[in-house]
């Protein structure tokens, strides 16, 4: 036997290995999967991961973003640029079409449009036929992902089973699914947004320039700052100000939110992520902060 | 220890490390206390917990609230299913694998004993050794966990007892000589008023071993471990076939993840069935070029000549082949509520590969908690027992005890696609 030269990953090359890993089981088990693209940062990361997964071959699965209408035009240019260069095939599915259908019905016409994702991804699913959906989310974003398998395991109708999860032992993952179900498969469930950040600066991705700071009208709404847009116009009550922010997370317009923040490069922003006191989702999302169980409640329903 | 102030400049890698015992000896107690101490608990996840604690009329704060993320979980108290927390102390990143202590979710702990490489058994200091502490130390061990940590907690509610800890101490010992576990520390520890998790404390001056996270801090990665030789279980072929590209058009590239060993251009190597034989002309990761992979690292080879290799072969060195086994004998643990049918043909999935598996005999029961064996005709959900199995075609395996990554196996029913054995050959 050969001497082993005690030769070892960084914990940043380990998560990457990981995720480059579970990828490639996706694409050996799954005869139909589909890599989820928003633009974001998480989905950067795994579009590297991608690369670094299956060049110089094309990837085993077009890209797709679901699009509630409410995205910030930075990010969508961002992510069909991204795409282009790529050279890989991206799917728009958009809510507004399962609102002519009939499927999505609002309450009223400014309503976050976040959770009613989910019905235009199982529609997707269903036209096109996917058995797998490939995503950005991270065990240390909420408290129902992080009991949230690498491969999860949804049924005919989306639905996440957070008390029946099928067991998920060393690296042997299931994909299995009869037709009609689907697995979420998450390569970076293992991330935390440190190493996003991390990542990020090694690989030197090109992000949208919302996530760096720049001056944006805000409204204060208790410790959040609202953007005022033209879907989240300011109320004749409301004081707006030209703050400093930037963006920890990038989703719906009518439900993120900045944070203030002077950090307009990674270095920066790398250090903020060390130092911070609020968790990512406190301090940008409020959808999860309706009842301590809204993203279990969401993915229930389909939600990725 | 400071909070994180400021980046990484050393990495020590990753470690993996599960908490177990029984219920109720303060588990999240000491998760929390790790991640306050390491300031990952942020501010508003405090102020959410905080609140949902005075909603239930406790005068403290529960941190298990911080661990179980379930709504069923909150509802009953306990923990169902195994939850993921992640830490960094400024030199290493942390896995933690929250396992519930209830018997009923063994699977669970199993589960999350898997991937770790380090597992903290907590005991309550006034109870001592209990049924779960058992059990969970010979899963512990059965599932190949190079390092274990007795943390003897709830010192402050036996005065801080040097006889306490000492007695304890040796019941463990006797046991575990027993169970054949012999890479054990013990520390006594309060993790609700933080004396050895972080700090010391000054009220177990007597003491003079690490504290938790010194022992966290020292224990070998998660992947310095490794048995030396080389499996490539192959997991995708990449053939481009891009007519656009003349210099790609030949391009056979065998993707997979190093699982042992270490792999360099120029090697001889053999797949596994064929047994043809090359040499690597290349490694690349995503296009680029390395000269080396090392184990968990995930990989494109590249050879000499063409060899007939798909998804769930196996490349080997070609003087380190391990044994192609179509019989073979393993610890299992049942999964699932519905009980084994030695009469069904089940779906054994082994690396990448997967083969059609019958159970030909189940050798005896194993009673975790006294170590006795016993005959069994089937297997229910949270029995482990020695299984000989019949497989249709063969794998290509090495003691689980040797490698982790290639001495296991799981289960699947075709009927529902779950995943109901998890396996260890022998």
């Amino acid at each position: 036997m050969s001497t082993l030269t005690q030769q070892t990953l960084s914990h940043l090359d380990w998560l990457e290995a990981e995720a480059i890993h579970i990828m490639r089981e996706v694409a050996g088990q799954c005869a139909n999967p589909v890599l989820l693209f928003s633009g974001g940062k998480d989905s950067v990361c795994m579009l590297r991961i991608a690369e670094k997964a299956f060049r110089p071959g094309r990837f085993p699965f077009p890209l797709m973003h679901i699009d509630t209408g409410h995205n910030y035009p930075e990010v969508i240019a961002f992510r069909d640029k991204r795409a282009e260069e790529l050279g890989e095939r991206l799917i728009v599915r958009s809510l507004e079409d399962s609102m002519a259908r009939g499927t999505i019905v609002l309450k009223h016409e400014n309503e976050s449009r976040n959770k009613h994702q989910s019905v235009t991804l199982l529609e997707a699913i269903e036209e096109f036929g996917f058995d797998c959906c490939i995503g950005g989310a991270r065990r240390d974003e909420e408290k129902a992902r992080a009991k949230e398998r690498i491969m999860s395991f949804r049924d005919e109708f989306g639905q996440w089973d957070p008390k029946n999860q099928r067991p998920e032992l060393w690296n042997l993952y299931n994909a299995r699914t009869h037709q009609g179900e689907n697995i979420r498969a998450f390569p970076i469930s293992n991330w935390t947004e440190l190493d996003v950040w991390q990542y990020i600066e090694r690989e030197q991705l090109e992000l949208p320039s919302i996530y760096f700071a720049h001056t944006r009208p805000v409204v204060r709404k208790g410790d959040l700052l609202m953007p005022v847009t033209d879907l989240t116009p300011a109320a004749p009550e409301d004081t707006v100000e030209d703050v400093m922010v930037r963006f920890r997370t990038v989703g719906d317009i009518s439900c993120t939110a900045p944070v203030a923040s002077d950090a307009d490069s990674i270095e920066k922003i790398l250090a903020e992520t060390a130092t911070t006191t609020i968790t990512e989702r406190g301090a940008t999302r409020m959808d999860d902060q309706t009842s301590e169980a809204s993203m279990e409640q969401r993915k229930k329903e389909g939600y990725f | 220890m400071s909070a994180l102030e400021h980046l990484p400049d050393t990495d020590n890698g990753l470690l993996r490390f599960l908490t177990c015992g029984s219920v109720d000896d303060g588990k999240s107690t000491l998760i929390g206390r790790l991640l306050f101490d390491s300031k990952t608990i942020l501010a508003d996840t405090m102020n959410a917990i905080e609140k949902t604690s005075a909603k239930r009329g406790l005068t403290a704060v529960d941190l298990s609230l911080l661990t179980d993320g379930l709504q069923a979980e909150r509802e009953q108290g306990i923990t169902i299913d195994v939850a993921y927390r992640y830490f960094t102390t400024g030199t290493r990143k942390y896995i933690i694998a929250d396992a519930p202590g209830h018997e009923q979710y063994t699977r669970n702990m199993v589960t999350a004993a898997s991937t770790a490489n380090l597992a903290i058994i907590l005991v309550d200091a006034r109870k001592g050794m209990l049924t779960q502490t058992r059990r969970h130390s010979t899963l512990a061990k059965m599932v190949g966990i190079p390092h274990l940590v007795v943390a003897i907690n709830k010192m402050d509610l036996v005065d801080y007892d040097q006889a306490t800890f000492e007695s304890i101490r040796n019941d463990y010992l006797a046991f575990a000589e027993k169970v054949g576990i012999k890479d054990v520390r013990f520390i006594p520890m309060s993790a609700l008023n933080g004396d050895m998790v972080v700090e010391r404390g000054d009220r177990m001056g007597w003491y003079e071993g690490p504290t938790m996270m010194q022992i966290l801090e020292s224990a070998p990665a998660a992947h310095t471990e490794k048995p030396e030789d080389f499996r490539f279980p192959v997991q995708y072929v990449c053939r481009p076939r891009d007519s656009a590209n003349p210099e790609l058009h030949d391009y056979r590239g065998f993707m997979g993840r190093v699982e042992s060993g270490e792999i360099a251009v120029g090697d001889a190597v053999t797949t596994l069935p064929s047994g043809q034989s090359s040499r690597v002309k290349a490694i690349e990761i995503g296009g680029q070029r390395i000269d080396k992979a090392i184990h968990e690292q995930s990989v494109t080879l590249l050879f000499e000549d063409e060899i007939d290799t798909s998804r769930g072969d196996m490349i080997v060195k070609s003087a380190e082949a391990p044994a192609a086994l179509k019989q073979i004998d393993a610890d299992v643990c049942w999964l699932s509520e519905t009980a084994l049918s030695p009469a069904r043909t089940y779906l054994l999935r082994h690396t990448t590969r997967e083969v059609k598996a019958k159970v030909a005999r189940i050798e005896y029961r194993l009673d975790v908690n006294t170590l006795d064996t016993g005959d069994a005709a089937t297997l229910e959900m949270n029995d482990i027992a020695r299984v000989s199995l019949k497989l249709a075609q063969p794998i290509f395996a090495d003691p689980y005890q040797r490698n982790r990554a290639t001495g296991a196996f799981i289960i699947i029913d075709e009927s529902t696609n779950n995943t109901v054995g998890a396996g260890m050959i022998a």
